[in-house]
């Protein structure tokens, strides 16, 4: 009886969320020169998962995830994003794509001549629909949700790199996309602080049922975020599974990265 | 026997070694050429795109008159103390020379026309190709190896207009105007110069700097002052838009907007004074 409900349960939640793809990657090849980066990535991203990108230093994680946004068009295979193939986008298609995907850049890529305020404006150049007072109305809440609103007349220089971190994610966030790209948002923060962007991580999908792609070395990071992982070994997917599935894996340079 | 062996499979190993340099060495040079000429293309693709940008809506107003600002107004200071000095220096080191032939009397209209038709406006370029020109390269590469660049991009700006366009058309716009400013704060300059020895009042040393100014001194003069203002902004661009290696990127884009700027500056200036001297 009670796996006969689990069973109506799954259904109807199936059929009010249904698995669409978000991301679909078909034999995805992309060198520069000679130096042949990804050799044949093939994966599809379901709407609201949190998938987690391993790999060691230079395997080709970020270059992954620019492909995804256009900032890096890939050689050869098939890449399509919401809907759209990436081959085929004219340059407004792919501004209006870019708009609902959050790109978090390992380097946070603060606007360094402008404020904390203006970082958050300007994103939001675009909308005209918009009223001046809606615009400070919606960086202000930005701020308040990663904890920095005494930050606003700031320029990034002066924050600390965890705060930077926060006010990256900020900026990313304040157009809603509808997929999150984090290239290694832990990295070179203290345990405590990467404890709060992971949990910062889980709250933004949770809330605004984002699908994310999380580049990271940080397992405890991984270990909060992750509802799949994959990772990736000289230009192609070299296992995937959940975070207990890879963590008790046999492949030593699996479990290699738990350690 | 063996010994013929060994020696005979030397000098194979020798062959083959120096068979192998031979390319190495063309291909160095083989490299350097095709590098300078694959350098000169992408300035060339660059320059075309910067124009197709410019022409095309939307127009980043607001950014152009910001970098208008720190371009042109930041750069007054400068180019005034070194206008000034430039005046002052060239009439008190020119004076006995005309003395000798008893024509310091027209020290004035010499002054103002070499200031007008070459000095001011070299001068100010180059003093620009420094400021302005190492400016733009430091600020576009460590925007670039940051990724902010990147950023602005992913958030739907195109940061080629908004970035590029903005300060190319920005220092094609200021140079002019600080190179008419140098022109006349030189000749105060030299108005200061003329007046340490003797005494020649205002209104007559401006009567006889201007005398023998004409249409054919200034017109040409700033117009070629607008194309050093676009290389200066050109050549600044594509080095910072196009730095790579990290922070060490960071300086040597400075560094070769500013030599390849003033570079250019003296090629401009010939070709200028090559098209203009057609009209005499
Ligand atoms: N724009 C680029 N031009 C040339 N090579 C690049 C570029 N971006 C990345 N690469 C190369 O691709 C490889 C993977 O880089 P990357 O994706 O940044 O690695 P990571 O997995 O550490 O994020 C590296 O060898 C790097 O040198
Ligand atoms: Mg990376």
């Amino acid at each position: 009886m009670e796996a006969l409900l689990k069973d109506i349960h799954e259904a109807t939640d199936a059929l009010h969320h249904p698995q669409n793809v978000v991301v679909e990657m078909q034999h995805l090849k992309k060198s520069f020169g000679k130096n042949e980066v990804l050799k044949d990535i093939n994966i599809k991203i379901n709407k609201g998962e949190n998938l987690v990108v391993l790999g060691k230093s230079g395997s080709g994680k970020s270059v992954l995830i620019k492909c995804m946004v256009g900032l890096i068009s890939h050689d050869e295979g098939s890449l399509v994003v919401l809907d759209k193939n990436m081959d085929e986008l004219n340059s407004k298609e792919l501004n209006a794509i870019r708009k609902k995907i959050g790109f978090l850049f390992q380097s946070g890529a603060l606007y360094d001549s402008m404020t904390v305020r203006e970082n958050l404006a300007f994103p939001l150049r675009d909308a005209k629909d918009m009223s001046k007072e809606e615009k400070t109305a919606l960086i202000e809440e930005a701020l308040k949700n990663v904890g920095l609103s005494a930050t606003i007349d700031k320029m990034p220089s002066e924050l600390s790199g965890g705060m930077r971190k926060r006010l990256g994610l900020a900026r990313t966030l304040i157009l809603k996309p509808e997929i999150m790209l984090y290239d290694e948002p832990t990295t070179g923060l203290d345990t405590i602080t990467s404890k709060e962007i992971s949990e910062l991580i889980l709250e933004v999908q949770k809330k605004y049922n984002t699908t994310s792609i999380i580049i990271t070395h940080d397992m405890s990071c991984a270990k909060i975020v992750a509802n799949r992982m994959i990772v990736f070994k000289e230009g192609v997917i070299a296992a995937e599974g959940t975070y207990n599935q890879l963590e008790n894996s046999k492949d030593e340079w699996v479990k290699s990265f738990f350690q | 026997m063996k010994n013929l062996v060994t020696q005979l499979s030397s000098i194979e190993i020798k062959a083959k070694e120096s068979l192998t340099k031979i390319p190495l060495k063309l291909e160095v040079h083989y490299n350097f050429i095709q590098n300078f000429f694959t350098d000169v293309a992408r300035v060339a693709i660059f320059t075309g795109r910067f124009f197709k940008e410019t022409i095309s809506p939307p127009y980043e107003v607001n950014e152009l008159l910001k970098q208008c600002y720190f371009i042109g107004y930041k750069s007054l200071p400068l180019v005034g103390i070194t206008g000034f000095i430039m005046g002052l220096v060239f009439t008190i080191q020119s004076r006995p020379t005309l003395a000798e032939f008893g024509a310091e009397s027209w020290l004035p209209s010499m002054i103002s026309v070499s200031i007008v038709r070459e000095i001011g406006p070299v001068i100010t370029a180059l003093i620009c190709a420094g400021k302005i020109g190492s400016g733009i390269g430091a600020e576009l590469a460590s925007m670039k190896v940051t990724e902010q660049i990147d950023a602005m991009e992913v958030s739907g700006t195109n940061p080629f207009k908004y970035i590029i366009v903005t300060r190319v058309v920005a220092a094609t716009i200021m140079l002019p105007v600080l190179t008419v400013f140098n022109d006349v704060i030189s000749m105060f300059g030299s108005f200061a110069g003329v007046n340490l020895k003797g005494d020649v009042s205002f209104y007559l040393y401006f009567a006889q700097a201007f005398a023998h100014l004409d249409f054919l001194d200034v017109v040409p003069s700033l117009a070629k002052t607008f194309f050093f203002g676009l290389a200066i902004g050109l050549i600044a661009c594509y080095k910072g838009y196009n730095a790579t290696n990290g922070t060490e990127g960071v300086g040597k884009a400075a560094n070769s907007s500013v030599v390849v700027a003033s570079l250019m500056v003296f090629v401009i200036d010939i070709i200028a004074v090559q098209i203009t001297s057609l009209f005499y």
